[in-house]
Parts: structure tokens; sequence; C-alpha cells
């Protein structure tokens, strides 16, 4: 089944990826060459066969662990750190386009 | 013309580390000389950032502690991050326009235990954009070089962790393997790598690919250097959600590794050192697509393997061709929601120009990947959407429980390790295949199902191409999960009875 222009639109838009016309029809072209490559899976008969997530998981149990829902312990210049890299701040805020009017 | 660096005159981390603290030599010594070459060298590419004021900083901290006899295993030892280990003072980019400007405000686990361990960091070293790639052509920062022949790719996508290597510039280098990006430039380059047990090594601040497959590992010149930083970083990091607590039943702490090496060691005795060793050699890596060089090379190593007393058993990965789609579905779509954060806001490339917020990220996400992380964050993206994450998302993973299996069949009933090809031929030219965007991909074969299995497997030099200019040639050697010591081991064994690893380019 190829990929069509919608579809492109479509993932693209859940990507939160913005293309031009001319790279949205060169990825229709790129993505239902990819999708050749991976139709093969199809073919393999899986019945009863459990989706292996964790790759240990074919070796031993596994359960991911949970932190404690708790705040970690954080200073004034931590938190000046952490924001440094940030494109755009006032007052320990992120700035982002208005949202809401 | 620039002369070795001095670290280049010593065989190995050991013979190094006693030099330092018999005070031979100095750990700024070391720096200077490993900086100084490391500009001289610019050619290369190999290196992103590197900033000399922090390098003799570290230098001068470990000729400290080895004044007062405090010096460890690695203390004032030269090496480099692969540029997608986040760090403190180091720019820390993964090789995208979208990091260009990113420093860390904390240090990655694997980072801060090699600085405690002492080692020296000359920087971070060029890969491939968000460790996607196998050339490191998808650096935004422009390719690095293979030593043995500049027109080569030095594969990917820890690229400029093993030309770095190769080229002498450091003692050993860290890397990162999601699909083979350990082993693959290793071998391409002609230096040694691990990637160990998925799970053993902190990925806590390794800036995150596809998380169910990416795990860190060494680089360095043979596999006795490969312990020394192995070892230090295999330990539980509860800041991981994915590391193990314990290894079967053994601590996942630093001294595990050793001392599975220490023991597979020990029970080498005598003329045919590795006696009893079964040596599952798979056919399907042995199949139309390899190049007759390459399989020459390794079929003469795997007789040396036989002339140390090991036995070679055929062993069959019917699945090995499917684990390309099935990488190529879970990767991506794995790289698709973990690359979601970089949405222009807290950190990361914004656009210059936008209108409403939803703009603003989908511009800057355009504007700061390249095409290869465009293209496999679009590929993930459809195979996580609604009504083909059954078809391909589940069903890729169902396979990859099947690739799995295969591996536990062959070490359950035939084999102690698997041996074969790391690629199917030598580095490629810069540039070839730049048309084609999977052909690169095809040429994974032979590394990505150890990937999606979570085993240990490394590369480790065995010959090289008949060419004008002569390129390495790796032999992947594969282990049981948690064996990375008894790997090291045999690769020893190999690199006690040969040469390979001891050849070094000539400076063009």
């Amino acid at each position: 089944m190829a990929i069509t222009d919608q579809d492109v639109a479509r993932i693209a838009h859940l990507a939160r990826i913005a293309l031009s016309p001319e790279d949205a029809e060169q990825t229709r072209q790129e993505l239902n060459g990819i999708l050749g490559l991976i139709e093969q899976l199809q073919a393999v008969d899986t019945r009863g066969v459990e989706p292996l997530a964790h790759p240990l998981s074919a070796h031993q149990d596994i359960s991911l662990r949970l932190r404690d829902d708790k705040a970690a312990p954080g200073d004034e210049s931590q938190r000046s750190a952490l924001m440094a890299n940030a494109p755009a701040t006032a007052e320990g805020l992120f700035l982002v386009p208005t949202v809401i009017e | 013309m620039s002369t070795m660096p001095l670290h280049t005159e010593f065989d190995s981390i050991e013979a190094l580390g006693a030099a330092l603290r018999q005070g031979k030599v100095s750990a700024v010594e070391l720096a200077d000389s490993a900086l100084d070459a490391v500009q001289a060298r610019s050619d290369l590419n190999a290196f992103l950032h590197v900033d000399a004021e922090l390098t003799r900083a570290q230098a001068q901290t470990a000729d400290a502690l080895l004044s007062q006899g405090r010096g460890g295993s690695l203390t004032g030892i030269p090496i480099a991050h692969k540029d997608v280990f986040v760090t403190r003072g180091w720019r820390t980019t993964a090789a995208s326009k979208m990091l260009a400007d990113y420093t860390s405000p904390f240090d990655a686990t694997v980072v801060s235990l090699l600085e405690q361990a002492g080692a020296v960091s000359l920087g971070k070293l060029n890969c491939d954009e968000f460790a996607m790639g196998s050339g490191n052509e998808n650096s935004a920062f422009g390719p690095a070089r293979n030593p043995w022949d500049a027109d080569a790719v030095p594969g990917g996508s820890s690229g400029g962790s093993a030309a770095a290597v190769a080229a002498g510039l450091v003692m050993a280098a860290t890397g990162t393997d999601t699909g083979g990006s350990v082993r693959q430039p290793a071998a391409l380059c002609g230096v040694s790598g691990i990637k160990p047990t998925y799970g053993t090594v902190s990925r806590f601040g390794m800036v995150a690919f596809g998380s169910s497959l990416d795990q860190a590992g060494p680089l360095a010149r043979h596999a006795r250097d490969l312990l020394e930083l192995l070892d230090p970083i295999s330990a539980f990091d509860e800041r991981d959600a994915t590391s193990l607590p314990d290894c079967d039943g053994a601590a996942n702490k630093p001294g595990r590794v050793r001392a599975d090496f220490d023991a597979a060691r020990s029970a080498q005795q005598g003329g045919k050192p590795l006696q009893g060793l079964r040596i599952g050699v798979p056919a399907e890596f042995f199949n139309e697509g390899l190049s007759p060089e390459v399989a020459q090379a390794v079929e003469a190593a795997l007789q040396t393997y036989e002339s140390l007393g090991a036995r070679r058993v055929e062993v069959s990965l019917p699945r090995t061709k499917l684990s390309i789609p099935a990488y190529y579905v879970i990767a991506p779509a794995e790289a698709s929601s973990n690359l979601s954060r970089y949405d222009g806001v807290r950190y990361g490339h914004r656009s210059a120009s936008y209108g409403d917020l939803a703009d603003m990220t989908s511009r800057s996400r355009a504007e700061g990947f390249g095409p290869e992380v465009l293209r496999r964050i679009l590929v993930g993206t459809y195979v996580l959407c609604h009504g083909y994450y059954d078809a391909y998302y589940l069903q890729a993973q169902r396979i990859r429980r099947l690739i799995a299996q295969d591996f536990q069949q062959a070490f359950a009933n035939h084999c102690d390790v698997i041996m074969g090809p790391v690629t199917p031929t030598v580095a490629k030219r810069i540039g070839e295949n730049r048309d084609d965007p999977t052909a690169d991909w095809l040429a994974d074969v032979y590394t990505l199902g150890v990937s999606l299995a979570g085993l240990p497997a490394m590369s480790i030099p065995c010959g090289f191409s008949g060419s004008a200019k002569p390129l390495p040639i790796g032999l992947q050697l594969i282990g049981n999960y948690f064996r990375e010591g008894q790997l090291l081991a045999i690769a020893d064994r190999f690199q006690q009875a040969t040469d390979w690893h001891q050849r070094k380019p000539e400076q063009q």
C-alpha cells in the first residue's frame, strides 16, 4: 500500500516537521522505498509470539523501576544552569509565542 | 607533518599507567602532546570540540593524585568522548545543528565514572547526527575521515571515536552502539570496540536515539585496553530505568567484567589455550553480499582460532536478513518518540521566523534536523500511527523475539561464542550511496541482530583489503548475555597471536 500525499502531510503534522511541497514529494518517494523494505515483515508467521520490548526480557524477568514521585532538590543556580540553553527566557520562564489571547 | 603524541610510545593503557605511576611521564605532558596532535590532524575532522584549558585542568588533577601515590588504572590516560555523551564544559551537539550551542549542566554517568577513574578527556568526537548513520557522513559538522584513506568513511555512527583511536590521537574513546555504531567503525578503522550487554552500562546523559537498543561501549587498540575502560563503566545506575542491578547473579559494578576476563584467561593454558572453545559460525553471515576479501580475512581469523585449540561449529541464525526491516521499524519508532523533546522551547534550535507555537516547533525541527534524522523521525511516526502500529511496530517486536531466540538456540545447543564478519565490505568512499538513503542500511545486516537481542559483541582487526591504500577488516565476536569478560579474553588471545591491531596508518 503506497504512501500518498495526504499520508505524508498527516505524518509530518504528527511529527511537527514543516515540509515544503518539494520536500513533501521527496519524502513521499523515500517513504515508499522504505516501506518496500519493511514490508517483508508482513510475510513472517508470528502467531503466538509475544512482542519483545526490553531485549533482556528474552533472558530474564525484567521489571522496570519507577522512581519515587517526589521533586529532586534543586536551587536557583541549578535552575539558571538548566535554563541557560533555552532560546528565550524571562523571569525564570520559557518564552513561547502567545497561546491564549 | 607532526610527531605522534607521547602516549603512542606505549603499547597499552596498563603500560602507560605504570609509567605515569612511576613518574616517568606526567599527565600534563601527555595531554599537551595529544592536544597538539589533535590540532595537527584537524584534517580528520575527528573532534567537534576541544578545550585545552579543561583538558589541562583534568591532567593537573591527575598529576596531583599521582604524586600522592593515589593514581588508579586510568589516572592520566588520554581519552575522548563521542559527542552524544553530555559533558559539563565541553559542548554537546550530537553532531546536530539542533544542539549546535548546547552545553549540558551535568555529566553523563559514563563521563563521570571515567573522570573519577582519572582519565583525561581531550574533548568531544564527531559522529553521525544523533548517532543515526554508518559513515559519519550525517554529521552537521562535516564527515570525519578514515585515517587509512582520507577519501574513505571511518564508519559510523561512532566514526570520530574510531578515527581518533586509529590515528593515535587518544588511547581510547567512548562510543555508542544502537545497531552497530561501535563495532562497524571499529572494523572500518582497524581498531577494537565492544558493545556490552544492554543494560550493563548506564545511558544516563547519553543523547537518546533508540532506547531499547542504545548501549555505550569503548573503542581502543586492543581487547586489554577495552577492558580497562569497560570495567569501570559497567555499573548499575538508578538514574537509568533500564540499568540492571545484577547480571546473572553477579552485582553490576566495577570488577564484574574484569573477574569474568580473569576467569576466562586463567582457564586458557598451554599451547592450545582455547582447547574446548566452540565457535559458532552462522552460515547466514557468509551470504552473497559478503565481499571476497572480507570473507578471506574472516576465514583466516577463524583458522587462527582453530590453531589456538578452538573448534568451529556451524550454527544457523535464520532470521539474519529480517533483522534489517525489524531494526528499521523499531529504531525509527523509538527515535521519533525520543526526538519529540526538541521543540525549540527548552533547548535546541529555534527558527528565526514563525507564527504560532505549533509553527515555531515545526519550523525549528525542520531546520534543526538533518535529512537522515528527519527521514527516521517520519518513518518512526508512520509505523507508530493508529492503524499501522500492530502491523509494523508490534510485528517487528515479535520478530525481534524470534531473532533473540535464534541466538539462544545457538548458545544453548552448539557454541560458546559466535564469530563472523562485521561488515560486508571495507569502508566505502565518502559520498558513495548518497542518492540511495537505504543502501547503507542493508550493510548493517551482520550487526543489527545482536542489537535487537541485546547481546554483547565486539569487533577486532583481522586483515586488510588489497587496494592501493589498504583498508582494515574486522572480525565480529558475539557472546551470550553478560559475557563481556569472556569475549575480551577470547579477543585478547587472538591479539597475542596476531599483530593486526598493532598496524598503524601512515600519516597522509
